[in-house]
């Protein structure tokens, strides 16, 4: 084994302890059958072992480098994002062990597993076969955990629906990459963009890429007019899932559209800045539109996670370092925003067993921990300070007016004033109403106690130093540029 | 390097809302014990400030500043100049008064004083602030502490609909000012949000024209300025007393506050342009709000407009440019703080025994709270602008300026005044004076506690009445520094 080949293999050291530990979970769950076996810890221990060593061995150069034939490139974007991924999935691993349905099973971990080592492939991808490669082995997990209650009509409703329209997006925006194939004569993402304009490809044919493109990619964020699954999917799947749905998965998504955006469509930057643009305004509206009729608030978080999508984009669209640094630092926020809302629903469903927001009444009698920490989920996700998604927000609208899409900046703000009204309106009943059970504790195992605090703590350390996370943030935005 | 006593001022509140939050939830001596220890050490730091501001030099001062996120030019500067010093003190001065005033609280008073202080961390964070951004993020962290503690603690006729309005209102002003912010930011050439050096940053002229309105009535809406003032009444009438106190008190300053430091002081050609509408607008709220309570049934109601009506002569001030109405400006801010903190305690008191705020079911109450009954009256005194109260030394220079702009903006400003005294005294005569009706035979006086607050602000309204070069010095020193980037436009 020559130096280049052990060094293309430090890089997915990584990849390879994730598949590494779905294994051994998988194999766990085959011969250890005691009551309480903790695949939870072990996954999210495993997810920490995963981080250090990527850490350790797969740090990228100051160079963006290719490597194994130019399938993979390892730059600061992919290490970044992997970053968020195990993240979520390690929080996403504590979330599920409370919950019998899922902790039974081990291959549940294992799935996830498999699909961060799919995620993190999407994030390095730099040639069209590995990131469709690596999309499918994002998805396919993803389909079965969200039909993870075979027991459960609308839990396996979630999973067929999630099939059918990721594998429809999926087709079309295979069509496009075809097309691109055919026009620029290579798979190569980063060598696209010279061929495409070396071939004088007619604009309305790359517009046509980029819109079947954009299918697939918009289906990933939640974004209109792609969303339609969303809230179907989010009440019906086990809540973890639907919250790892939300946050790693979304983010995923957006680690392709914006490498895939800047390197092969860098001439056309007008064209699609202008339909990110239009995708982030429908969205928003759409999302915070219909989240305000929203009664069950798993329903009313996927309407809102469409409307973050919508935000995130508005970063996407700015086409500028800011705007990328802002989309990725609106990501880690929302990231630990919607996992800590998403946990907390977790929770009180097992309890209450009800994810309608008025079996939220007296929630502040009841837990007044779990009430602050919804209180910090939500105002997180309205943007107010000094929680994570304040910042995340002003980075991308600034990002907007920075790149002159004033227009872009000021239906984000409007977005923001309306989305504020259902977050509060949820903050209320759960401070305001009373019910009949208010008296009874409300029992948080200590894994999630864990979880929660985790997430929580994330949010205000987001919300209020910058420092680390944006110099993240700014250097994997600075590889894609 | 010297003593952060900014910072420490500021975190006070913060850190012991947190340690409350972690209290026991039974523990009511503990959780109050500490709100009013936090609170106290506020008010003293602040009262240090406040005494250890160098008047002779002027200028900011106790400042400390260290970088945030240098990649976005944010960093963490704080600091005071002769017109937020006293905006300081009164932040102090009426987060001891609220808690003092909240003493009786039952339903969960962790998360009560918890929030209460949060609200005290943000006021007292905007005034303390050389960095926009910073400024914009302590702004910013009143929005919930405000919206729970009146949905969760306010009146319960109204306290649903005046929290959502209230919240709602005031994020829309604070989105729009944050357009004008990012604008100011990406519009230096320096790509700082430091307020010092974006006050060098000599923004042309068109652009100081296009974006002052977005940041002063985004910043105005929570001073209260026509016609987006109906927030304030429907939200202070919504809100538990210590609540009220605060918002009317300290909270509306925080938006002129924001208004002068970041759209008159940085965009000084702006203001030059746009005070004509600024000065129609405030003489609209002072008439108007006068107007307006002079008709109210609802005693808290009274005091909720006649908030817009007194904010109105700190936007008039603002309005002139110059140096008298700069100066009564910045004392009607103090001033009215105080004021309208004493009324609204004094509304909370005759609530709570009385059960009522109808202003025709009252009356005779001086018989059994004389504390609440002279707090009244002298409040009265200052709202009417009375020689020898702190609202003559706020009122009168305004007046002055005013009248050198346009001596009918002065004339009908000050019929507001007179409308003023004539509500005063009519609720004046009605809740304290006449005969008390028969069920209020067997109310008690007003607690230990609230004879303490009422005390400590009747105190301050006639010290600076009698000797106005307690404040006035300091403002000047503060306003000079504004007419110098007025001039220089």
């Amino acid at each position: 084994m020559n130096g280049e080949t052990a060094n293309m293999l430090l890089a997915i050291i990584p990849e390879i302890g994730m598949l590494v530990l779905a294994g051994t979970l998988m194999v766990l769950d085959l011969v250890w059958h005691a009551p309480y076996r903790r695949l939870g810890w072990i996954t999210a221990g495993g997810v920490v072992v995963i981080i250090a060593l990527s850490a350790a061995f797969a740090r990228p150069g100051l160079a963006p480098q290719l490597i194994w034939g130019g399938m993979l490139r390892l730059d600061d974007t992919g290490f970044v994002f992997r970053l968020i991924f195990l993240a979520g999935a390690g929080l996403t691993a504590l979330f599920a062990e409370g919950n019998e349905n899922l902790d039974r099973h081990g291959e549940f971990y294992a799935l996830m597993l498999v699909s961060v080592f799919g995620m993190s492939l999407m994030a390095s991808a730099a040639d069209l076969v590995m990131l469709y490669l690596a999309i499918e082995t994002t998805s396919i997990p993803l389909y079965i955990m969200a039909g993870f209650y075979i027991k459960d009509q609308k839990s396996v409703e979630a999973g067929i629906k999630y099939l059918l329209f990721g594998g429809m997006t999926s087709a079309i925006m295979l069509y496009g990459f075809t097309l691109l194939y055919g026009f620029g004569g290579t798979t190569q993402i980063y060598m696209l963009a010279e061929q495409l304009q070396a071939g004088k490809v007619p604009l309305f044919a790359l517009a046509a890429t980029l819109l079947l493109i954009l299918a697939g990619f918009g289906f990933k964020v939640s974004a209109v007019p792609f969303h339609f699954w969303a809230p179907d999917v989010y009440e019906g799947a086990p809540t973890p899932v639907a919250g790892f749905l939300s946050t790693t998965s979304k983010a995923a998504g957006f680690a392709v559209l914006l490498r895939v955006m800047v390197a092969v469509y860098p001439t056309q930057a007008q064209l699609w800045m202008t339909v990110v643009g239009v995708l982030a305004v429908v969205s928003m509206f759409l999302g915070n539109l219909l989240a305000l009729a929203q009664k069950n608030i798993k329903r009313m978080l996927a309407y809102s996670s469409i409307a973050q999508a919508g935000y995130i984009l508005i970063g996407v669209a700015a086409n500028s370092t800011l705007g990328t640094t802002g989309a990725i630092y609106y990501l880690m926020a929302y990231l630990a925003t919607n996992l800590a809302a998403f946990g907390i629903v977790t929770v009180v469903g097992k309890s209450v067993g009800s994810d309608e927001i008025q079996a939220y009444s007296g929630l502040s009698r009841r837990s007044p921990g779990l009430a602050l920490g919804l209180l910090v989920a939500l105002l997180s996700l309205g943007g107010i300070p000094p929680f994570a998604g304040f910042f995340g927000k002003l980075v991308v609208f600034g990002a907007a007016v920075q790149s002159g899409l004033v227009w872009l900046a000021l239906m984000g703000l409007i977005n923001s004033m309306i989305a504020l009204y259902y977050y509060l309106v949820v903050l209320k009943v759960v401070y305001l109403l009373r019910s009949d059970v208010e008296t009874k504790p409300l029992p948080v195992s200590i894994t999630w106690k864990v979880a929660l605090i985790v997430c929580v703590a994330g949010v205000i350390v987001l919300g209020t130093i910058f420092y680390p996370w944006y110099t993240a943030a700014s250097a994997a935005a600075a590889a894609l540029f | 390097m010297q003593f952060p006593i900014l910072s420490v001022i500021i975190f006070i509140p913060l850190v012991a809302g947190l340690a409350i939050l972690l209290m026991p939830a039974g523990r009511r001596d503990w959780i109050r014990e500490t709100a009013l220890g936090a609170a106290s050490l506020t008010l003293l730091l602040s009262f240090i400030v406040y005494v250890g501001y160098d008047v002779q030099s002027g200028g900011y001062q106790f400042t400390e500043m260290v970088p945030w996120l240098p990649a976005l030019g944010i960093s963490y500067h704080m600091g005071v100049d002769g017109i937020s010093v006293p905006l300081v003190l009164l932040g102090g001065i009426v987060v001891f008064c609220g808690v003092l005033i909240s003493w009786r609280v039952e339903d969960r008073p962790r998360e009560f004083f918890a929030f209460l202080l949060f609200l005290g961390t943000s006021v007292l964070g905007v005034f303390c602030s050389l960095d926009l951004f910073q400024l914009f993020f302590f702004f910013e962290l009143a929005v919930f502490p405000k919206y729970l503690m009146i949905v969760t603690w306010g009146y319960p006729k109204t306290r649903e609909y005046g929290s959502m309005k209230l919240t709602l209102y005031l994020f829309v002003g604070s989105m729009v000012a944050l357009l004008g912010v990012l604008a100011i930011y990406f519009g230096s050439a320096a790509r700082t949000f430091d307020l010092l050096e974006l006050e060098k940053a000599g923004f042309p002229l068109a652009f100081q024209r296009m974006w002052f309105p977005l940041v002063f009535f985004g910043f105005a809406v929570l001073g209260g300025i026509f016609p987006f003032h109906s927030w304030a009444p429907d939200g202070h009438v919504a809100a538990p007393t210590a609540i009220s106190m605060l918002l009317a008190g300290v909270e509306m300053k925080v938006g002129a506050f924001a208004a002068l430091r970041v759209a008159i002081m940085l965009l000084p050609g702006g203001a030059h342009a746009w005070a004509p509408l600024v000065l129609a607008l405030g003489v609209v709220n002072v008439v108007y709000g006068a107007l307006i309570a002079l008709v109210q049934t609802d005693f808290k109601y009274v005091i909720g407009f006649s908030s817009v009506s007194h904010m109105g002569l700190v936007l008039i001030g603002f309005a002139t440019l110059n140096k008298e109405g700069l100066l009564g400006s910045g004392i009607q801010m103090f001033s009215h703080g105080v004021m309208t903190a004493l009324f609204f305690a004094v509304v909370g008191m005759v609530y709570d025994r009385a059960h009522t705020r109808d202003i025709p079911k009252l009356g005779g109450l001086f018989s059994k709270m004389p504390w609440a009954g002279v707090g009244f009256i002298v409040g009265g005194l200052v709202s009417m602008g009375m020689p020898g109260f702190s609202g003559f030394i706020a009122e009168f220079p305004i007046f002055m300026g005013a009248w050198q702009v346009s001596p009918w903006v002065a004339i009908i400003a000050i019929t507001g005044v007179l409308i003023t005294a004539a509500y005063i005294l009519l609720v004046l005569r009605r809740v304290f004076f006449g005969e008390l009706p028969a069920e209020y035979l067997r109310i008690e006086d007003v607690s230990v506690q609230d004879k303490v607050a009422i005390a400590l602000l009747v105190v301050i309204m006639i010290g600076i009445g009698l000797f106005p070069s307690l404040i006035s010095p300091m403002v000047q020193s503060g306003v000079n520094h504004v007419l110098s980037l007025l001039g220089g436009a």
